[in-house]
């Protein structure tokens, strides 16, 4: 049987006259949905810019953790933070990505349509964009077996033999996900499980299941689609290769950051740097969730950072307000 | 038969449909059997349309109704494609039924078809002014893909804000034979003129780039 989503909708009028807001947040996951909720309940002038909503919590099938609510869905719980701020008359402008950030006297704010917005202070809450193997074949067979998005490509390999790549959560949720349409699955993980044990218990049920820990993934192979990796057992140090239909790659997320760089300081993962209040190096701009050195990427997290974050701007603005 | 759109998903799309400006007609090709989804599409394309007086909804069949399935460049169902205020096809497609995730771009197309400005204006400009070649516009889709819907709204608005572009949505499932011919394993996966392929819900500018490099 089939179920429906139904997102909700920003008006978007509001962009033609307004073009100056006391605070603008850039992302439309956990953190800067929430920052707009505690920004917009304080008084201030709010506007979300993201291409879509949810970040990467739309990708997530689970959600079991979030204090309050037992079980829920990662589309049905981002809708709900959506749904909850737009009530609040915040507009979101989706569709368009930021392609630049700059501060002049204000933070300029500008789109990829060339439109541009001013805000005295911003929430920068981009989040991540899933990490790659950095393995010789993966550009080659992206889309063509590999994947990144288990909730969106699981249904092409029904009754087939997929690999999953990592040992966290989302892998470990990977596995399961993929237990209702793949006929064999085949972790393959450089160290030992990070994931949850609550998760990895569900394990016990899936049929066809063959996990390979300490082992590292040298190479995508295939011709005109993926069919096998090659891989490396660490312990033995002996080289095999692994016969597979598809492959989803788990391992984690890199920080979009791109905007902010030469701007702000960023360490070496190109993580912002923030203080306990979410400030960058940059006064007046903010940011919280997975783009930050923050280590533990969850929704809650994400969403109570960009709390903080709204809170810090407040405060600043009422010093600095013009 | 139970309804497809349980009581809170029609109260939400009630609610959603409400600011419909003009009248939009739904053209919906359908076979007997075997046809994948006709009936469950059949039922939500009707379900949908009692839920506001501004969408006609109309079925046709591929066969018997040969020379109408042609001129809308129908070829598989289900397949449905929507008509403006003056029953104009804009080239606006659905192949294979918008449930999950995607009822969000079906939603869209009927509000952007019924006049809602959906605000492409000023980003396009005078960027189309000199397409003359046609643009055919594939988006392959699964249900359960959170970002399907965008790329499937953004085709389709620039499918009504061009005459040469059309765009159809293509359920990856129930068309998998299509999905296998263009190699879709990740989506969303949009094919321009069957020669260009863009992966992911891509900003309306990456589409403009690819038309004007056609």
């Amino acid at each position: 049987m089939f179920d429906f989503a139904v997102e909700s909708q920003s008006e978007q009028s509001i962009f033609d006259s307004q073009k100056h807001f006391d605070f603008a947040v850039i992302g439309g996951g956990p953190a800067g949905m929430n920052a707009a909720l505690y920004a917009v309940r304080k008084g201030l002038s709010v506007a979300v810019f993201s291409l879509e909503i949810g970040g990467q919590l739309h990708n997530t099938s689970e959600v079991d953790n979030y204090i309050g609510i037992e079980h829920t869905t990662g589309g049905k719980l981002s809708e709900a933070f959506h749904h909850h701020v737009l009530e609040l008359g915040v507009p979101i402008k989706t569709g368009h990505l930021v392609s630049r950030l700059e501060k002049k006297d204000d933070f300029h704010i500008t789109l990829d349509n060339g439109e541009t917005y001013t805000a005295q202070t911003v929430l920068y809450a981009t989040g991540g964009a899933p990490r790659k193997l950095g393995v010789p074949g993966e550009a080659e067979f992206a889309n063509k077996g590999v994947s990144y998005c288990t909730t969106c490509d699981a249904p092409f390999f029904k009754n087939e033999h997929v690999i999953v790549a990592g040992g966290g959560n989302s892998a470990a949720e990977s596995v399961v996900d993929l237990a209702a349409w793949a006929s064999k699955i085949t972790v393959v993980h450089r160290s030992q499980w990070r994931a949850d044990q609550i998760i990895l218990d569900q394990f016990k049920s899936i049929d066809g299941l063959e996990i390979n820990l300490e082992t590292q993934i040298l190479e995508i192979l295939g011709d005109t689609k993926m069919r096998g990796v090659r891989v490396l057992d660490k312990p033995s140090g002996e080289e095999r290769i692994i016969e597979a239909d598809g492959m989803f790659v788990e391992i984690g997320n890199i920080p979009k950051s791109e905007l902010l760089n030469g701007l702000v300081d960023l360490n070496e993962r190109g993580e912002v740097i923030v203080t306990p209040n979410q400030e960058t190096s940059l006064e007046g701009l903010y940011a919280a969730g997975d783009v930050t050195t923050q280590p533990y990427k969850q929704i809650i997290i994400s969403a109570s950072e960009g709390a903080v974050a709204a809170l810090a701007a407040t405060q600043y603005l009422m010093h600095h307000k013009k | 038969m139970d309804k497809l759109l349980n009581e809170d998903v029609t109260k939400q799309v009630k609610e959603y449909l409400n600011p419909m400006q003009d009248h939009v007609t739904m053209v919906l090709f359908t076979q007997e059997d075997p046809c994948n989804t006709c009936q469950e599409t059949r039922q939500l394309l009707s379900e949908v349309a009692a839920l506001s007086e501004k969408i006609t909804y109309v079925e046709k069949d591929l066969k018997k109704d040969a020379a109408l399935a042609e001129e809308y460049g129908v070829t598989m169902t289900p397949s449905f494609v929507m008509l403006d205020k003056n029953d104009a096809y804009q080239g606006v497609k659905f192949n294979g039924i918008p449930a999950g995730h995607e009822i969000n771009s079906f939603l869209s197309a009927l509000m952007d078809m019924s006049g809602i400005d959906f605000g492409l204006a000023s980003t396009i400009g005078s960027r189309l002014d000199n397409l003359e070649k046609p643009v055919n516009i594939k988006v392959f889709v699964t249900l359960s893909c959170p970002h399907c819907p965008g790329a499937v709204s953004n085709a389709h608005r620039l499918a009504m804000s061009h005459p040469h572009i059309e765009s159809e949505m293509i359920e990856a499932q129930t068309f998998g034979e299509l999905s296998q011919k263009y190699n879709v394993s990740g989506v969303p996966k949009i094919v321009i003129n069957d020669t260009h392929e863009l992966v992911g819900n891509q900003p309306i500018q990456e589409y403009l780039k690819t038309i004007e490099a056609l």
